[in-house]
């Protein structure tokens, strides 16, 4: 189980830098997403993973996954959105500026393209 | 008074002459007035307790840990620098009043000055170090803005870089000299530094805190060689120049070699140090004085002269020298201020401060006339006035100073200082006021307002008086002083008087007053000589070093930041990698202790789709509305794990916060183009894959071992399961954690996430008003429109849900504490009730029927946080203290009441307001361009008497 977890981290956070690495702006914020939901997995396992505990005190129950890394991740999640959404803003905002949704700096004459589209 | 009032006043009176601006400027000016004199009288109120000889404190801890604490002391010392900051800041005040024009913002350049004010009240009551960095850094940084505050001038702006460039470098070093100070003593006070003398001579860290701490005090107090920015700053407005660089700013470096004298002076550094460098700018700045043909110019000289003057007394390390020093600086404060404003009344008048063009304004300006006379010849050190007092005490002093083994080396160089000083005294008066009367000057020069010439008159008074009549300010100047000397050195038996006998002193002041009036005598020679003399300019030096570094940035940075993002990422992400891979081959990894757990059927196929949909995103992100399905399926994967793996409250979480930032997504993608286009070559797609694929490897590696190991130290989780019911009165203890334990921090998170709203907002505002909300409004859909927009049966469907909504958000709320759920969860599933109103019933239909806008409920929910946080005081406990009880309403079962509930409300009104309001400014955008938007929620609808035609494509 936790080699499944681990390679699940590790293929989101590969597809996620891949994506981050893209030229527009639309795919880097599905990179962003998807790295996001890697670390969040990430920090959740941090309190180590257990199957049918979870952190709800009940009667005659002595084993609890921990709390604590569910509790930051919680609102790690809810916060992404709110970064998620500022991202977004910003690259659609820029978009609409200036009907280009690349993610660098444009060169300005057509001769210096090499450097911006390798 | 106490004396956090007095230091607290100038702060908080800062936001007075700001708000005062609209009701004038002598309402402007007179608030700033009353400010001051509040904090001067609050200072006279300590008064007798000084005279009485005792120190007065006043403390509040405030980071007891790092030593950090608002620790205030008063003693003679300070309090005699504290009554000039007050007290000549009143004059200036006034003075202020008259010279400022219509043009200059008044409320402004008091808000400054009060700042300003405040923080060098701050700097000489400061008991604790390193509070007193923090007024000295103030200090650097009001001063910038009161130099620079006519804006428009670039002297001004350059003087005022300048200035905070040298202080500001002086004050870092002066951070390092005091923090190895207080390792030294082990404390960062004041008072316990001052008791430990030998402690500190003896380390071997004296000499680099010796040296550090005189980098600040010398650039502070423009000592060579860092006198060059003094001058710079005259580009300030005179009431500023008369303030900073006669009673304040600069006398900062010279309070704080006087406050750290019993502890730093009398050995061998500090001696040849302080000494050689006072020396060298007493006798630099007033050869340099001298030629100066701006009187402001001349006077900046002459400060960085005098400073000189008082920073080789007190490097002599004799009582004596401190003595003549403590006198000097209430002296110099009192006929500097009085020339600087008396400048000021000539500019003001003669519309010129350049002395080639004035000449003959004895007759024309009588009044003016005695003020400068008076104080220029107090700074000459003509007897029966207080200059010459101090000067004599500082030949006597110079006379028995041995410096590098020369007798003649410390007398012979004061006596010429003081020559070239006697010379511009004299030449102020003769160039400016005697001579014939001009018919060329730029604006026909009479003497002022009563408003202008009274404040410096009042300053001529103690010049006279103390000049006359010496004894009256002698008990004065031995309290200061014994504060100066503390335990250090006893206190010197000699008085202040003007005759003291036909001692060398005297035939030096002789020769030096002579001397002056030679060198009147032979100036034009002089000065063509002078002129004819090449010199640094230690403005083009300057210059030349802020660009050599601008330069050297440039290299070093231009390469690495060319605004590519892409390139960033990526060196970044080998970066990481990299440390990474050096940290876990150099580091050492201990067994596993968890036991592999077998892997269930339901999780692997889960797995199969989490990894199917990640890489068809990867190889299908070209299709942006496919990726994005996929991506759905990916969050829905998440909290189906999080489910799995014993995380209810972090299941419903992400599966909500999945609908939202979906729709959010789509809201975008509806303005953005559908596909990305094939631009990056197929060896700088195999470049991304390799960093991408390290980067997997790094995560799965770290953290497939962290999950079979036990944490480096041992969890606190322990504490949040056995406390979760007893203290916080709730059984799902995330929630616990996050309402009750952690409160602090959701109360931060909930702020980040409004702010995040409020900024998409703000963008949205922006936007629309610009050029781009006029794109928008003539943009036409790329894709073909559906023909129902707001179809009937998902219309009715919604309404129908929605209480259903609302019931399951309330359970999911009030459960929360002992079930999964809480606030976050229920704000996100009411949060997602109201989208599907606004997407199935239109956004006009929908925004008609809500009576609160999201910014209130934003901010409803940030104070209904912050104040149940802050009830807690009310009952003396700590801020987010929580409590609960529990309540017995026949027929119903028990219940519990928590405050950690109403702290919960707060979080759920924050998060409702802050999605939805991130998504209402999304759709504001596609609103203004797909207009007509209709009121109708439906498009068809039957019980309409003309149902509107449906809109095929546009």
């Amino acid at each position: 189980m936790e080699l499944l977890l681990a390679s699940a981290i590790g293929i989101m956070t590969a597809a996620g830098i891949y994506l981050v690495l893209r030229l527009r702006t639309f795919p880097v914020i599905l990179g962003i997403s998807l790295l996001t939901y890697a670390v969040n997995v990430f920090l959740f396992t941090s309190g180590r993973v257990a199957i049918g505990a979870p952190p709800v005190l009940r009667d005659n129950v002595t084993t609890y996954t921990d709390p604590l890394p569910q509790a930051l991740v919680l609102t790690a999640i809810v916060i992404s959105f709110g970064m998620t959404a500022v991202v977004v803003m910003i690259g659609l905002g820029a978009f609409l500026g200036s009907n280009d949704d690349h993610v660098d700096d444009q060169p300005e004459t057509s001769d210096d393209l090499s450097e911006g589209q390798s | 008074m106490s004396l956090f009032f007095i230091v607290a006043l100038p702060f908080f009176g800062a936001l007075l002459p700001g708000l005062m601006n609209a009701a004038g400027r002598s309402a402007t000016a007179g608030v700033t007035f009353t400010v001051t004199l509040a904090a001067f009288i609050g200072l006279l109120t300590n008064l007798p307790a000084i005279l009485a000889g005792e120190v007065v404190m006043a403390r509040i801890d405030w980071m007891p840990t790092l030593g950090l604490n608002f620790t205030l002391m008063l003693d003679g010392l300070g309090f005699f620098f504290a009554l000039l900051i007050l007290g000549i800041g009143l004059l200036i005040i006034a003075y202020a009043r008259q010279y400022l024009s219509r043009d200059d913002h008044m409320g402004e350049f008091f808000t400054y000055l009060l700042l300003f004010q405040g923080a060098m009240v701050g700097i000489v009551l400061s008991d604790n170090i390193l509070l007193l960095l923090i007024f000295w850094e103030l200090t650097s940084l009001s001063s910038f803005l009161l130099i620079g505050y006519w804006k428009h001038l670039p002297e001004g702006r350059q003087g005022a870089r300048m200035a905070l460039t040298v202080t500001g470098m002086g004050g870092l070093a002066m951070i390092g000299g005091m923090l190895i100070l207080g390792q030294i003593v082990g404390s960062y006070d004041l008072s316990v530094i001052l008791q430990n003398r030998e402690l500190i001579q003896a380390d071997p860290l004296y000499v680099p805190a010796l040296i550090l701490i005189l980098l600040g005090c010398f650039t502070k107090s423009a000592q060579f060689p860092f006198h060059f920015w003094l001058p710079h700053a005259m580009a300030a407005p005179t009431p500023v120049s008369a303030y900073l660089h006669s009673a304040t700013m600069v006398k900062a470096g010279i309070f704080l070699m006087a406050r750290m004298w019993p502890v730093l002076s009398g050995t061998t550094e500090w001696f040849v140090i302080v000494t050689t460098a006072g020396l060298v700018t007493m006798v630099l700045g007033a050869v340099i004085a001298l030629f100066k043909h701006d009187l402001k110019a001349l006077l900046a000289f002459s400060t960085v002269s005098h400073l000189g003057l008082i920073t080789m007394l007190l490097g002599t390390g004799t009582a004596f020298g401190a003595m003549a020093a403590v006198f000097h600086i209430l002296n110099h404060a009192t006929f500097k201020a009085a020339l600087f404003m008396s400048a000021g009344i000539i500019d003001h008048e003669a519309h010129t401060r350049d002395i080639r063009r004035l000449g003959g304004l004895r007759t024309l300006m009588p009044i003016t006339f005695m003020i400068v006379s008076l104080a220029a010849l107090s700074m000459a050190g003509i007897p029966l006035l207080n200059g010459f007092l101090s000067k004599e005490m500082m030949l006597e002093e110079a006379n028995h100073t041995v410096l590098f083994n020369n007798p003649w080396f410390v007398p012979v160089l004061a006596t010429i200082g003081s020559l070239f000083s006697a010379a511009y005294c004299f030449r102020l008066i003769g160039h400016v006021f005697f001579g014939p009367v001009r018919d060329d000057y730029p604006a026909k020069p009479h003497d002022p307002g009563a408003g202008l010439w009274l404040p410096p008159a009042l300053l001529i008074i103690p010049v006279v008086v103390i000049g006359v009549a010496p004894f009256l300010a002698e008990p004065f100047v031995r309290l200061v002083t014994s504060a100066v000397l503390g335990n250090a050195a006893e206190m010197p038996s000699a008085h202040l008087k003007i005759w003291h006998g036909l001692v060398p002193a005297l035939y030096m002041s002789i020769i030096a007053v002579l001397g002056g009036l030679v060198m009147l005598a032979i100036f034009k020679p002089a000065l063509r000589l002078w002129e004819g003399t090449p010199r640094p300019e230690a403005k083009v030096i300057f210059e030349a070093i802020v660009e050599g570094a601008v330069k050297l940035a440039k290299v070093l940075i231009l390469p690495l930041h060319n605004g590519a993002f892409t390139r960033y990422a990526a060196i970044g992400t080998i970066t990481i990698v990299g440390a990474g891979y050096y940290a876990w081959t150099t580091g050492t990894v201990g067994l596993p202790t968890y036991t592999v757990q077998k892997a269930d059927p339901v999780l692997i196929s889960g797995w199969g789709m989490l990894v199917a949909a990640t890489i068809g995103m990867v190889f299908l992100h070209r299709n942006r509305f496919l990726s994005l399905i996929l991506m759905g399926i990916v969050g829905l994967m998440v909290s189906i794990g999080f489910v799995f793996l014993s995380a209810p409250d972090l299941a419903m979480t992400q599966f909500t916060v999945e609908v939202v930032t979906i729709i959010l997504l789509l809201l975008a993608l509806n303005f953005l183009p559908n596909a990305t286009p094939i631009e990056s070559s197929v060896l700088r797609r195999m470049r991304d894959a390799g960093v991408a694929i390290a980067g997997g490897l790094a995560s799965f590696a770290i953290a497939y071992h962290y999950m079979l190991r036990d944490p480096v130290s041992a969890s606190i989780s322990e504490f949040h399961l056995a406390n979760s019911y007893k203290g916080g009165g709730g059984t799902n203890v995330v929630n616990v954690i996050l309402v009750d334990f952690r409160g602090f921090d959701t109360f931060g998170e909930i702020i980040v996430l409004s702010i995040a709203a409020l900024l998409i907002y703000a963008l949205t505002e922006t936007l629309l008003r610009g050029p781009v909300g006029a794109r928008l409004l003539n943009r036409k859909p790329d894709q073909p429109q559906a023909g129902g927009v707001h179809p009937m049966m998902m219309v009715v469907l919604t309404r129908g849900i929605m209480p259903v909504v609302m019931m399951v958000g309330f359970y999911i709320f009030l459960s929360g504490h002992n079930e999964p759920g809480g606030g976050f969860i229920a704000g996100l599933i009411v949060s997602i009730g109201v989208v599907m109103q606004y997407m199935a019933s239109g956004f006009a239909w929908t925004s008609a029927r809500l009576k609160y806008p999201y910014h209130g409920v934003i901010g409803a929910g940030v104070l209904v946080a912050g104040f149940t946080g802050i009830g807690s005081w009310f009952v003396d406990k700590p801020f987010l203290t929580s409590d609960f009880t529990y309540v017995r309403i026949p027929p119903f079962e028990k219940f519990e009441l928590a405050t950690a509930a109403l702290f919960d409300l707060g979080v759920f009104l924050s998060v409702v307001g802050a999605v939805m309001l991130s998504l209402e400014s999304f759709s504001r955008l596609a609103r203004r361009a797909e207009t007509p938007e209709s009121l109708h929620p439906m498009d068809i609808d039957p019980s309409r008497d003309d149902p509107k035609p449906v809109v095929e494509g546009a």
